[in-house]
């Protein structure tokens, strides 16, 4: 059996939300791709008309995995209109629940979604094999049966701060609504200390300054052979990585956007190599291959359209975003010696997320040490009848802004661009694809395979949420 | 995404303990693409059992009733086809979320997708095989324990007792009110009056607790929380059209200075006047503590007893 040259992939899972994928194919190879959100949601033409104060509740429902993303965007964009900024206290507990959902969030793609993939029957007879069907098989495997549950105590983080997650309003413009009085914040940092230890004995094998200082790719091969395959899992992800070279596949744009995040990570362009400020006022979205007749405008019929996604260009430029990119537009050297010249790859982007894990728990520590009880966490922010605001943040799968415009004491206008939109858009007026399109080009077809493996290891190495591309 | 912690142990192996496998969910198995597509071609058909077809999200009906708002990617047809030929066969129809069982933010103001509940989409007379209508896991997001039981009960006996709006009574005869942490500002009508403020939430700050479904405050979220001891108002997610208030969500709608959305089954002049009293005789450590973030008068200790 032969594989046709065409190839429609979907239902696309253990991604967040709809997605589709169509490959043209020649000799083994994609040779183009498209990448379809399948469905529309128009969250922005909800949020319009209301009091402005209400994004808070409406934005964080765009999804159920970036949430409190979505909360400190709208927080952010309310309090540049109220020019008002948070009081320490408020800023540290802000960046404990931001930090939290965004480590989670990178727990669960590679324990769940991602590295499942290598359970594949494709792989059989590899040497990593056993290993990776004994811990991530899925809905049985042992790394989900031990990981999992750390991260559902880790989320009493949420529950102490945040009330729940997902969905909270803890998170306002001028500060948050619960402190941590003194007992609180022992408990915070007992969290802290379990979800360290779980990680360090079960994903690392390793402590988690180890992990944190990995700095070129000679010190990771260096870290990778230094115990056997199964001795953690990210240990097994590097064996796997190069067994199946993944350091060639799903090269993407060699560009990278970052919103800049925690005091960690700066906000900037990096374009091959060559790191520059972030204008955010360059950044627009093209409609061209998008069923959008303006932006809050749907028309599922509209001719050479191919999905709800619109394309948000730099420049003109198609930009990747993620934890990979925050990396190295902070000149991370590690980052930078697995991109090379030629932009992310699947090992790179999943490397690169789990290596901010790491640093995200350390830095935790250090704000919920930093935390003291007594005093102030939120100052009022009162909202004038007109004003224009942005909200830059980024979530674990990169860059969100949201955009508003307030007229009258309501949203006239309320715009969001999120982190999938820029790596999964569709191409643009100029025809030039969009992050994901560009790295699944040249992905390997294995004859008669229908959902082509590789392809699924690119798509998924991006940790792409598909219900905040369409909000 | 609030189930993944569901019981501190995940989905999986939370359904797992009552004989509940997973045929397919989009987050959480292997299948993918045409593997997938093959599950729920088996499950259109009735080729093979489904126990539960649960449904997260709103039925996205438009444009002009075509339902191409959303296709279910790979097959070309878009998810209502998919929801009513599945739901067909199912023993049990489970709409999780306030998206699901009423149409939630989608269905807000002008209502873009031309969103509507699994119960308007499948009509108001649709049982599954097992009898039961559509039932309402709600909340925005729902606890995770109230579909874990909700299936869980399923399982065990065949059926699951829902109320008038077809949500499970196990969480929807409990008020969100009930435990709350604030309970002692609630009693003297001691309230916050701005956002981080530890007193009751009802009178100013828009809290709907007094009248929402659900046991959050008994049972709680995430290990600690709940939205009021969080500091912020129950929004009633539970509940149809919770995404279109009256006032702003963090204001209390009132006439002539008397919130309209009092305790449900409490008559009104009994309220006003237990509340003038209450007020009246408020302490003042819960009056001043009510206007801070943290606690600004301990509670007052009696001198040791001399010898």
């Amino acid at each position: 059996m032969t594989t046709p040259s065409r190839l429609i992939v979907g239902p696309f899972n253990r991604v967040e939300g709809d997605l589709e994928v169509t490959l043209d194919m020649s000799a083994g190879q994609v040779q183009s791709a498209r990448v379809t959100a399948p469905m529309y949601r128009g969250f922005e033409r909800i949020l319009a008309g209301r009091p402005p104060e209400d994004a808070l509740v409406v934005a964080p429902r765009i999804c159920g995995i970036c949430s409190v993303s979505q909360s400190v965007a709208a927080a952010r964009a309310l309090a540049s209109v109220a020019q008002v900024d948070m009081p320490e206290n408020g800023r540290l507990l802000t960046d404990l629940m931001l930090a939290c959902e965004n480590a989670a969030d990178h727990l669960t793609h590679f324990v769940l979604f991602f590295m499942p993939d290598f359970v594949h029957p494709a792989y059989a007879g590899r040497p990593w094999f056993a290993a990776a069907q004994r811990r991530f098989t899925a809905m049985t495997g042992e790394a989900a049966r031990s990981l999992v549950p750390a991260r559902a105590r880790f989320l009493h983080l949420m529950g102490l701060l945040a009330g729940k997650w997902p969905h909270s309003l803890a998170i306002q413009p001028g500060g948050v609504t619960k402190a941590a009085d003194s007992g609180e914040r022992i408990r915070l940092l007992g969290i802290l200390a379990d979800f360290r230890h779980q990680l360090e004995q079960v994903l690392y094998a390793g402590s988690l300054e180890e992990i944190a200082a990995l700095d070129s790719r000679a010190a990771l091969d260096q870290w990778a052979d230094k115990a056997p395959l199964d001795r953690g899992d990210f240990r097994l992800f590097l064996h796997v990585a190069r067994d199946l070279r993944l350091d060639r596949s799903g090269r993407g744009p060699a560009r990278f956007l970052s919103h800049g995040s925690f005091g960690l990570f700066p906000a900037g362009v990096s374009v091959t190599g060559k790191i520059t400020p972030l204008d955010h006022a360059r950044v627009s979205e093209d409609l061209t291959r998008a069923w959008m007749d303006g932006p809050t405008r749907p028309n599922a019929d509209k001719d050479g359209a191919y999905s709800w996604c619109k394309a948000p260009r730099l420049d003109g430029l198609s930009f990747e975003t993620g934890a990979l990119a925050r990396a190295m537009v902070a000149a991370d050297p590690l980052a930078g010696d697995l991109c090379g010249p030629d932009g992310g790859s699947v090992e790179a982007r999943v490397v690169m997320r789990l290596v901010e894990l790491a640093k995200l728990v350390i830095a935790m520590e250090d704000w919920a040490r930093r935390i003291r009880p007594g005093e102030a966490i939120c100052v009022e922010s009162p909202l004038p009848l007109h004003g224009h605001g942005l909200g830059l943040v980024e979530a674990a799968r990169g860059s969100l802004s949201h955009r508003l415009d307030v007229d009258g004491g309501r949203i006239r206008d309320y715009a969001i661009i999120a982190p999938t939109t820029w790596n999964f858009s569709p191409r643009d007026a100029q025809g030039n694809p969009g992050p994901l399109e560009q790295a699944l080009q040249g992905a390997p077809v294995r004859d008669g395979e229908t959902t082509p493996i590789a392809v699924q290891h690119i798509v998924r190495s991006f940790d792409p949420c598909m219900a905040c591309t369409v909000h | 995404m609030s189930m993944l912690a569901a019981d501190d142990v995940g989905l999986v192996h939370s359904l797992g303990r009552f004989g509940i496998h997973l045929l397919w969910h989009p987050s959480l198995s292997a299948q993918c693409g045409a593997e997938a597509l093959a599950i729920l071609e088996d499950a259109a058909a009735g080729r093979v059992r489904v126990d539960a077809l649960c449904v997260e999200g709103a039925a996205l009906t438009g444009p002009d009733g075509s339902g191409r708002f959303q296709i279910l990617s790979g097959s070309g047809r878009p998810m209502i086809h998919w929801i009513k030929a599945i739901a067909a066969h199912a023993r049990h129809v489970v709409a999780v979320g306030s998206c699901a069982a009423f149409g939630g933010f989608p269905a807000a103001e002008d209502n873009p997708t031309d969103a509507v509940s699994l119960h308007h989409l499948l009509g108001q007379d649709f049982r599954a095989q097992g009898g039961l209508p559509v039932i309402n896991v709600a909340g925005c997001a729902p606890h995770p324990g109230w579909l874990v039981e909700s299936l869980a009960e399923l399982a065990l006996s065949g059926t699951c007792a829902l109320d008038s709006l077809g949500r499970p009574r196990a969480f929807a005869d409990h008020l969100a009110h009930h435990g709350c942490g604030r309970n002692e500002f609630y009693e003297f009508k001691a309230s916050a009056a701005r956002p981080s403020d530890r007193g009751c939430l009802m009178e100013n700050l828009g809290c709907k607790a007094t009248q929402a479904p659900g046991d959050c405050n008994i049972r709680r979220w995430n290990g600690y929380g709940s939205c009021t001891d969080a500091g912020y108002a129950c929004i009633n997610c539970t509940s149809p059209d919770f995404q279109d208030p009256e006032a702003p969500f963090g204001e209390t709608a009132k006439i002539a200075g008397i919130p309209v959305g009092l305790p449900v089954d409490m008559p009104k002049a009994w309220f006003v006047a237990l509340a003038a009293l209450s007020k009246s005789a408020t302490p003042k450590r819960v009056r001043a503590n009510s206007h801070a973030d943290h606690v600004i008068v301990p509670p007052a200790r009696l001198p040791p007893k001399q010898p």
